[in-house]
């Protein structure tokens, strides 16, 4: 295995306030270069607060987050960012959202103007590997839900991070949309080989991309358990109706079961009046 | 968009047909009832007095347009960056908006004689309260557009190194443009209430003034010309406003042509 290229260690979060909530506690991961990791875990488990901690949105209060051998400090723009909310400007074009990134990160800000060309082409071949020809010019208003989320894939790549953290980004989709983003998520992996970090809480999902499935502990959120995912690449989705899919993913349904009833649920849902 | 030509047309002048329908009802009951013109012109004698006065009544109506577009854009060019300033910074809301409702609030007709004592009797009390009248709805309006920023989207412009005024610039603004220009059509209508305000109370020019000199005069038809020609300028420029928000922020009514405008 490569050096760890996103090393999270002992991180603790709370947030804000006299009675914040401990979102994460004695967290620790590390990802590859090039490696596809999901993290799976049960629903409030600060499966977004890590995603936030490692492009250096918040600061952990406790431990360290290091992405390329560097200790995160601040936002961190070799970082590409998709959420569930596939949230595209409405009064911009198709390709003008996903230039967008291009306006605001360095050093492409100072040349955008110059070379607004060559980044358009760019753009356009990014639109086209995900079956977004032909709609450059449209409103995102006048896609569909997958559509948006291919356009928000594409808004996350086109200034090439080496890390893309991607949070439930395909949560709001329908299954059948669902199924064939992922295989789009695939090939924009094998082909631009990023380090992602996805967060779900579709175990299938995470089967299907990840190199590794990591499982997070109810609140405050550590990780309780890993599985490398030994199928070939690509993968299709015939794949995951074989009995090897399906154990694996019942494996995990298990972890992530046993997850919700840690010690550290129990303690939460003590204390729960109190916060109250 | 997508309806029928004729039913559109027939929307246009619809109005129209309001407003004819309305001044004929209002000249039978006039004169079948037979009220005095002192207490209800008719509009037919409305009319004559519009036609007998007119140039004093344009010569009025300019004057109060004149004063009524400076303060308006006073008010748009300081609303636009107060907005922007409370909505982009939550510690300049908490310490501005009560101040600025406590303002909103004191009746603008109770502060033209401070105004009178401060720059006399003429343009400039009209001006002033024509813009105090008209900024707050825009600061409202422009300060929520800015602040309702979506978090996701902060956050995918933050992680890429996107200051705070980059993010105003490319997402704030733009976003709190239908904001802004849905309340210039408030405050352009309210712009017109306070230069008149003040033309009534301290003035020397202006339809305020000529309606006040008409009513001393017991001339009531020409008071009611007074306020014809106020309603008409004010439909005038909410119908301009609503054009060129329309214009610019057409993503806004997602390409439905459908909204309050005027059917631009």
């Amino acid at each position: 295995m490569s050096r760890a290229f996103v090393q999270v260690d002992g991180v603790a979060l709370r947030h804000p306030g006299a009675d914040g909530t401990l979102a994460l506690e004695n967290c620790t991961l590390s990802v590859a270069e090039g490696e596809f990791v999901a993290v799976v875990g049960p629903s409030g488990c600060g499966k977004s607060t890590l995603m936030r901690l490692v492009t250096g949105l918040w600061r952990p209060t406790a431990g360290g987050v290091v992405v390329a051998g560097q200790e995160v400090t601040g936002p961190l723009s070799i970082a590409g960012m998709a959420f569930q909310n596939p949230s595209l400007l409405p009064w911009r074009t198709v390709l003008d959202n996903v230039l967008l990134p291009l306006e605001v990160v360095r050093p492409h800000r100072g040349r955008f103007r110059r070379e607004r060309a060559a980044y358009e082409a760019e753009a356009r071949a990014l639109l086209a590997s995900v079956g977004l020809a032909g709609f450059e010019a449209r409103f995102p208003w006048e896609l569909s839900g997958g559509m948006q989320q291919r356009a928000s894939l594409c808004r996350a790549l086109i200034h090439r991070p080496g890390l893309l953290l991607l949070d439930e980004p395909f949560g709001a989709l329908d299954v059948f949309t669902r199924e064939e983003l992922w295989l789009v998520l695939q090939e924009v992996w094998r082909t631009r080989r990023p380090t992602v970090l996805l967060v779900t809480h579709d175990l299938r999902e995470a089967v299907l991309l990840a190199d590794r499935v990591l499982v997070m502990s109810a609140r405050p959120g550590r990780i309780v358990a890993e599985r490398a995912v030994p199928f070939g690449r690509p993968r299709a989705l015939e794949g995951t109706y074989t009995p090897e899919f399906g154990a694996l993913v019942g494996e995990l349904r298990a972890l992530v079961g046993a997850a919700r009833e840690s010690p550290a649920s129990a303690k939460e849902m003590r204390g729960a009046p109190d916060a109250a | 968009m997508g309806r029928p030509m004729r039913r559109s047309h027939a929307e246009a002048a619809l109005p129209w047909i309001v407003a004819l329908a309305l001044a004929l009802l209002w000249e039978g009951v006039v004169r079948g009832l037979q009220i005095p013109e002192f207490l209800l012109p008719a509009p037919s004698a409305i009319g004559a007095s519009m036609a007998k006065w007119w140039w004093p009544l344009l010569d009025s109506s300019a004057r109060t347009l004149l004063n009524t577009a400076l303060g308006f854009a006073l008010a748009v060019a300081f609303g636009l960056a107060l907005g922007v300033a409370i909505g982009a910074s939550p510690l300049l809301y908490r310490a501005l908006y009560p101040l600025l409702i406590g303002f909103n609030s004191v009746p603008k007709v109770a502060v033209v004689p401070v105004l009178v004592i401060w720059f006399g009797s003429g343009i400039v009390p009209a001006v002033i309260t024509a813009f105090l009248i008209s900024f707050f709805p825009i600061v409202v309006n422009v300060a929520t557009g800015i602040a309702t920023v979506e978090p996701e989207l902060r956050d995918v412009l933050r992680a890429l190194g996107a200051g705070r005024l980059d993010i105003i610039r490319k997402v704030g603004l733009p976003r709190a443009m239908p904001y802004f220009f849905a309340s210039l059509k408030v405050a352009i209508t309210v712009a017109f209430v306070g230069s008149i305000i003040a033309e009534t109370v301290a003035g020397n020019q202006g339809v305020g003034h000529l309606m006040l000199v008409a009513s001393s005069r017991f001339d009531v038809p020409l008071v009611f010309a007074g306020l014809v020609v106020t309603g008409a300028m004010g439909v005038a420029m909410y119908a301009l406003a609503a054009m060129l928000e329309a214009r610019t922020t057409g993503w806004a009514t997602r390409g439905q042509r459908d909204g309050l405008g005027f059917g631009a």
